[in-house]
């Protein structure tokens, strides 16, 4: 059974119960969030840094049961550490950045995830996801501005042109909530979805796969490892990560005809488990289930006041790490511009811009996980055929190496053409993220040593290039400022950075004058090598929907 | 196989888009039987020697492809 004690977190009488409030009606809440997972916690707590208010439901009390998503990568941290959370992550979870891919027993290819140095947070830590649920919820019970409520069940939607109003289920009963916006993070199997009957198109993966999660006694590697055809699963693939609390995850392939619960019976999993790791391993079980999987996604991400995020508007396969993670990054994009919407300095219109960047980042994620998944586990004979020649070339060739795929892991997606980003002007780009792209962490020094990442706050802000600060550009209202200079005070407005090792000037092709606009998400909006104020303000009226 | 170091055939990633251009190679097989696959795959190899020209690259790619009999499962 689970090392992990779940802990019951308690339901309390929703006061909608009791009456409508003193004035005769009951309170109207600005953003009503379905789902205590990985997505609608964080979005809570996105929002709450930027002064709005939600309730947050979930039909259970506790986290998530089994470790289930428990890759968590670099850009997913960087999101949890603006609420205090993701350095608990990382010293619980397990850091990687490389990995390991076998043929039959012998290494063909090496990867390491993180080839740059000087970025706050690794590649990946893996940590099940019960814990991160944990630090989530610990963070939002301490927030006044989130309302979690458990054993809260949904189990009607009215949505109308102004909002939504819904049915919740207590153990003492039902109640409505009225709310502006209702935003469902409930996963693949969204109650919300269901009861809106909205479409869930996709594709359906026959193959079976066991995950045996096993606390282990013995030395365990940090990497990942996966093999095609190891000896101790001769037809079939495996793929290895460890997690925290010494447990480790195995995940085998099982073909299209495996009985799943035979499968799934103890002294079977044992029987895997001890041709792979020999007679004289040690091993107790923490979790087993048996999954197939799908890939989906909804035609739009937002349906009148109606919002849909993380696995509720989209679901991948698993190799690649790309279900958790871009359910993080859809509320990281999506608080910032509801909040906008709300405090009423954007257009509800700022919201498109979400459905279009999070589906092209939905599609990017599910095309790499169905190519990963048909190398993974091929569909017809001639795929077969292709797959098994480049396992084999790949012992000499590197470039078959680079075929090789075994999940090609998450990061940042690019959501290029973006209507809210300012297309480039300036065409001498040497490197450097380019407008869509995700911002890149490197070494600061401001008074004490920290990273760029810890200068990008919750609303826009300038990074810029200047030998003296009378250099800089004059900032427009709502975007804060970043001096990137060898040294000298900075003006009113902006924060002075020191190049600590010189890898923001190279990371971001920086000269004298080059700017960088990021969005509170940490993508660029827009880049220069020179704005004007006059430039700045259009990019920043663009990039909230109002341009 | 050919000595690698010295041949002129090339060993590391020629392609920009690895995985697009496999997976095209894939999908172009999707729909063929078995003998349509050997036809397909006949008519591609020549087109593909004749773009690349040089008779002894294809020569150590004869040489070099012997490698791929010895991918797949042992036990299927």
């Amino acid at each position: 059974m689970s090392s992990y004690q779940y802990r019951h977190y308690p339901y309390r009488r929703p006061t909608e119960l009791d009456g409508p409030n003193l004035d005769g009606k009951s309170k109207r809440r600005p953003v009503v969030i379905v789902g205590a997972g990985l997505a609608g916690p964080t979005l809570a707590l996105a929002l709450a840094v930027r002064g709005v208010a939600s309730v947050l439901l979930d039909e259970d009390d506790t986290v998530s049961n089994g470790s289930r998503s428990i890759c968590q990568a670099q850009h997913s941290l960087e999101t949890w550490d603006r609420f205090g959370i993701a350095r608990r992550m990382v010293d619980k979870g397990i850091t990687w950045e490389q990995g390991e891919v076998y043929l039959h027993d012998t290494p063909i290819y090496h990867f390491n995830l993180a080839p740059e140095p000087g970025h706050k947070f690794p590649a990946f830590v893996n940590l099940q996801q019960y814990y991160v649920e944990e630090y989530l919820f610990d963070r939002c019970l301490d927030e006044k501005l989130i309302d979690l409520r458990f054993r809260n069940k949904v189990v009607d939607v009215r949505p109308d042109s102004k909002g939504v109003s819904l049915d919740v289920e207590t153990p003492d009963g039902r109640y409505t909530l009225e709310a502006d916006w209702l935003v469902a993070c409930d996963g693949v199997r969204s109650a919300v979805r269901h009861l809106l009957d909205l479409p869930f198109p996709g594709e359906v993966f026959h193959d079976q796969f066991l995950i045996a999660d096993i606390r282990f006694t013995s030395e365990l590697p940090k990497e990942r490892r996966f093999w095609f055809y190891p000896s101790f699963h001769p037809t079939n693939s495996v793929l290895l990560h460890r997690q925290a609390d010494n447990v480790l995850r195995v995940d085998f392939q099982l073909g299209r005809d495996a009985d799943p619960e035979e499968e799934k019976k103890p002294e079977n999993v044992d029987r895997r488990l001890r041709q792979m790791f020999g007679p004289d391993a040690t091993w107790e079980h923490e979790w087993s289930s048996v999954y197939t999987f799908t890939c989906r996604m909804m035609d739009r991400f937002v349906q009148g006041r109606v919002i849909f995020a993380g696995d509720a508007a989209h679901v991948v396969s698993p190799f690649g790490a790309r279900g958790g993670n871009a359910a993080v990054a859809d509320v990281d994009n999506l608080a910032w511009k509801l909040a906008r919407v709300l405090a009423g300095t954007s257009p509800a219109s700022l919201l498109e811009s979400y459905c279009n960047e999070r589906r092209a980042a939905a599609q990017e994620n599910i095309l790499n996980s169905t190519r990963s998944t048909d190398f993974i586990t091929p569909k017809f004979p001639a795929s077969r055929a292709f797959r098994d020649a480049t396992l084999a070339l790949a012992r000499e060739f590197p470039f078959a190496r680079s075929l090789v795929n075994s999940g090609r892991l998450s990061v940042p997606t690019v959501q290029p053409g973006s209507s809210i980003d300012t297309p480039e002007g300036d065409t001498d780009w040497l490197r450097g993220p380019a407008p869509g792209t995700a911002m890149v962490d490197a070494p600061v020094v401001n008074g004490r040593g920290g990273f760029l990442v810890d200068h990008v706050g919750p609303d826009f802000t300038l990074i810029a290039f200047a030998a003296r600060a009378a250099d800089l550009p004059a900032l427009p209202a709502g975007m804060a400022g970043v001096m990137v200079a060898r040294e000298g005070a900075a003006p009113l407005g902006w924060t002075a950075l020191q190049d600590r090792d010189g890898l923001v000037r190279q990371r971001y092709d920086g000269r004298a004058g080059t700017a960088y606009l990021i969005r509170p998400d940490r993508y660029v909006a827009a880049r220069w090598r020179r704005p004007d104020a006059r430039e700045l303000a259009a990019a920043l009226q663009r990039a909230t929907g109002q341009g | 196989m050919a000595d690698a170091a010295t041949g002129a055939l090339r060993r590391t990633l020629n392609l920009r888009r690895p995985d697009e251009v496999y997976n095209a190679i894939i999908d172009a097989h999707r729909d063929l039987n078995d003998d349509q696959c050997r036809a397909f795959d006949a008519g591609l190899i020549l087109l593909l020697a004749n773009h690349v020209g040089d008779a002894d690259v294809i020569g150590e790619a004869l040489v070099a492809a012997r490698l791929s009999l010895n991918g797949g499962s042992r036990a299927g």
